[in-house]
């Protein structure tokens, strides 16, 4: 397993390989409980990739997060980090290689956003100057000015920026694992959006193993590589991919979790880059235009809001690339639809939609 | 050792002075402390419970409010009796005049804080429902004050007995300062034993007032508070102050 | 009902300069001549063992009542036991400690006595102060640093104990004070401290200049020592100054 205090600091280039997590029969039960809060709970999330776990409250989301840092410990199975037992090391040891982004921040008010960064650093003993050019370049990934933020207190940020150091501080050390505990809960809804924006440009530089709680399943499609919906007593429903979470629940849990409208979520999990356009010739274009990125909900979205009337898809430079009408946005996701699922069986289990 | 013995066989003996029949009797002397500071209690409280309890109200003056005690706590009780004998003479309307500037501030502090200190989010609820200022602080305000309140009260009352007893020594003779101040009469036994006897009056008086404050204090807020708050509290508040 | 007896009372005296209450038999009125004559043989040494006395009860009782403060913190059955004890040392009348600590054995008429008396008083501000500065470190603070994986101890040390520094600081202020005032009555029982000329003035049918003068001192003392430990807060503290200076946006 990468040791963090090897890492290299010469910049985003250098951040050391992510470790793949597993979850063996993980258990844990409360004394004093008839039933366990985490029952056997297993699944794997391969290197470099975001797994989320959503479920409503009571489904033990936050528990099994904190089973992983051992900031709660197991009562029974296993928990491996790139291959070795998170209980073979002493559970301070274990979290300093392991970052650690909680709801409310909790960033040190005595300490300034430099001194919040480089607390694991620190920690781990390295020398001042590489702390520093750490720190440096910590901020600026994550969007802040260094010169002006380094000496700053967290009194004096916004949300959104507090929420950048943390973030920032559980990458100091260059962990091969990060913890996110609704990260974004606790900000405003236009920040969350840009947020999570800028927080998938950032996985995709650095690539870490991030393990990921929310309630919310919107924002679980849109951050994870794979979902894992937990019901109540941290009971597995299902752990896959969003597209063939939406496509195939595999309960009726599942499905209402994923709310009735799955078949719209699909759609935003494509672009009209992904799609075959119609070429525009003959049918009267609407004056409406919208670039290639665009998701395909969205687009659906703006067509209803014409009336029906068809899109005119560009690309960046400005030119005419096609059409998007109705008809084409309603037959991709059926049986012999662009965005069907490759494999399994057609359409889902619970209310017969998709 | 044989001095406790000797200072319990004083107090047994009501504090018998044989070189000196007509001196006055420990339960005597006693009943007189007693007087002295419950007037005393008694006034520092009518001059600084309603100007603390309005001033928190109404949210004024609070940098004079709190620091006023500040300033209290700082003066000698020794130097300010001794002061006020001077300048005015030996007697009883200065010691008690001495003991109310003393102990006023305390009272008047922690009534301030306590009102103050009362969630304004409770205060604006009841000020939505339409209750007036008064019946705000009648109803709402001092209830949930009291704890502080209280503090504030046990703490000012076991000022005034402690600065009672010192009074002797800045020339006023009367309550159990009076043995304690004249070691050559009484002897060491004689000292202790009215220390003993001081000491335990003070101890009863803030023991009664704790069950007082039990008694009044709203069964809602009693359950809130923890079990260290039974404390004195009225150091806390005027610290955070700033 | 209440004999108010014009006798003066009969305070053991222990020495200490002679002061010249001629000066104000004579005209009745504060004698600014006696502070400068008598300022280095009177004043200025009952104020410096005034100090030393003040420092020495506030140092004493600053580190029991940090350790008592840390085990409670650490188990909380402790915190009610501490708490009835100091708040018992503290209601007990000073001049009445004072006598009864005298007459234990190894104590006896010393500014040892005094000592233990004036760190009994301190410790309970002390002790609630640290504790409830303790307590007030928010959850997620704590939750963030073990979680970035420090130690409890390295968590005690390095963020608990600096957030609670506004805390501990008020109550070495409040304890500070206290013991300013109340070492004066210490001289009581030892001849030491800024109650040495107090008491020699009450002696001399209350002479009024060095009374004033005396307890003047005392009270100087009391708001430079407050005054040098809200400076120490400002210095230990940044972040809290921060908030005033950039705005948060």
């Amino acid at each position: 397993m990468p040791v963090p205090h090897t890492a290299r600091s010469e910049g985003s280039s250098g951040f050391a390989p992510a470790a793949p997590l597993e979850l063996r029969s993980v258990t844990k039960r409360y004394p004093g409980q008839a039933v366990p809060a985490i029952a056997e709970l297993s699944l794997e999330v391969p290197a470099g990739e975001v797994c989320v776990l959503v479920g409503p409250s009571g489904s033990g989301k936050t528990t099994a997060m904190r089973l992983i840092n051992r900031m709660i410990e197991l009562s029974s199975g296993d928990i491996l980090l790139g291959g070795r037992s998170v209980l073979q090391r002493r559970p301070d040891e274990l979290r300093r290689e392991i970052g650690y982004v909680i709801q409310q921040i909790g960033l040190f008010p005595h300490h300034t956003v430099g001194e919040n960064v480089a607390t694991v650093p620190r920690l781990l003993g390295w020398e001042r100057a590489r702390i520093a050019h750490r720190v440096d370049e910590l901020l600026e990934l994550v969007g802040l000015d260094p010169q002006e933020m380094r000496g700053r207190y967290p009194a004096q940020l916004s949300g959104g920026q507090q929420q950048r150091v943390g973030v920032a501080r559980a990458l100091a050390a260059d962990p091969p694992l990060m913890l996110m505990d609704e990260p974004f809960g606790a900000i405003d809804p236009i920040n969350r959006e840009r947020l999570q924006d800028e927080f998938l440009r950032l996985q995709a530089t650095v690539r870490k193993t991030i393990v990921f709680v929310t309630h919310d399943i919107d924002e679980a499609i849109k951050m994870g590589d794979r979902i894992a919906i937990l019901r109540e007593g941290g009971v597995l429903a299902q752990y896959a991919a969003p597209a063939e979470l939406l496509s195939r629940p595999a309960d009726d849990f599942v499905a209402q979790f994923v709310g009735a409208d799955r078949g719209l979520k699909r759609l935003t999990l494509a672009t009209l880059a992904d799609v075959e356009l119609i070429e525009p010739n003959g049918l009267s274009p609407s004056a409406r235009r919208v670039p290639l990125r665009t998701t395909v909900r969205d687009a659906l979205s703006m067509i209803l809001t014409a009336g029906g009337s068809p899109l005119t898809v560009v690309d960046d430079q400005g030119q005419v690339t096609g059409l998007v009408t109705l008809e084409l946005v309603g037959g991709l996701l059926g049986k012999d639809g662009a965005l069907a699922e490759p494999d399994g069986p057609a359409g889902g289990g619970g209310d017969g939609g998709a | 050792m044989h001095t406790l013995i000797q200072a319990l066989q004083f107090i047994g003996h009501n504090g018998a002075l044989p070189s000196d029949p007509a001196a006055p009797t420990l339960v005597h002397l006693t009943l007189q402390m007693l007087a002295i500071s419950a007037a005393g209690i008694a006034i520092s409280l009518v001059v600084g419970l309603p100007l603390g309890l309005w001033l928190g109200h109404l949210h004024r003056f609070s940098f004079l409010a709190i620091n006023v005690s500040n300033i209290g706590r700082a003066l000698p009780s020794l130097a300010v009796l001794a002061i006020g004998d001077a300048i005015l003479g030996l007697g009883l309307t200065v010691t008690e005049v001495a003991l109310v500037i003393l102990a006023a501030p305390i009272a008047m502090t922690n009534a301030y804080v306590g009102i103050a200190g009362v969630d304004p989010e409770i205060v604006d609820a009841a000020r939505g429902m339409g209750m007036g200022g008064w019946r705000i602080l009648w109803q709402v305000e001092l209830p949930l004050a009291i704890p502080l309140v209280f503090a504030g009260l046990r703490t000012a009352a076991v000022y005034v007995i402690a600065t009672a007893t010192i009074a002797s020594l800045a020339g006023y003779n009367g309550g159990l300062g009076y043995i304690i101040s004249d070691e050559q009469s009484y002897h060491q036994s004689g000292v202790l034993g009215a220390s003993i006897c001081v000491a335990a009056l003070a101890l009863l008086v803030e023991g009664l007032l704790a069950l007082l404050q039990r008694a009044l204090t709203p069964r809602g807020v009693r359950l809130e508070r923890d079990v260290d708050d039974e404390g004195i509290e009225a150091i806390l508040p005027v610290t955070i102050g700033g | 009902m209440i004999g108010i007896a014009a006798s003066l009372p009969v305070i053991p005296t222990f020495g200490g300069a002679p002061s010249s209450y001629a000066c104000e038999r004579a005209n009745r009125l504060f004698c600014s001549g006696w502070i400068s004559q008598n300022w280095s043989t009177v004043l200025w040494p009952a104020l410096r063992q005034h100090v030393l006395l003040s420092l020495v009860a506030v140092a004493i009782g600053f580190a029991i009542s940090f350790v008592l403060a840390l085990l409670a913190y650490r188990w909380h059955r402790l915190e009610r036991p501490v708490i009835l004890v100091s708040g018992i040392l503290y209601t007990l009348p000073s001049l009445a400690l004072f006598e009864i600590l005298v007459t234990v054995k190894p104590l006896g008429l010393s500014a040892r006595t005094a000592e233990v008396a004036l760190v009994s008083y301190t410790l309970l501000i002390l002790f609630r102060n640290i504790v409830t500065g303790l307590r007030a470190v928010p959850d997620d603070v704590k939750e963030a640093a073990r979680g970035m994986g420090m130690t409890e101890r390295q968590c005690l040390w390095r963020v608990e104990i600096p957030l609670a520094l506004p805390s501990i600081i008020a109550g070495l202020r409040i304890a500070t004070v206290t013991v300013i005032a109340l070492a004066t009555v210490a001289a009581y029982i030892c001849d030491e401290g800024l109650g040495v000329p107090i008491f020699a003035a009450i002696q001399d049918g209350v002479f009024k200049t060095e009374l004033i003068a005396a307890g003047g001192l005392a009270v100087v003392l009391a708001i430079v020592a407050d005054g040098l430990l809200v400076l120490v807060q400002r210095a230990l503290t940044p972040w809290a100054r921060g908030r005033r200076l950039g705005a948060a946006r």
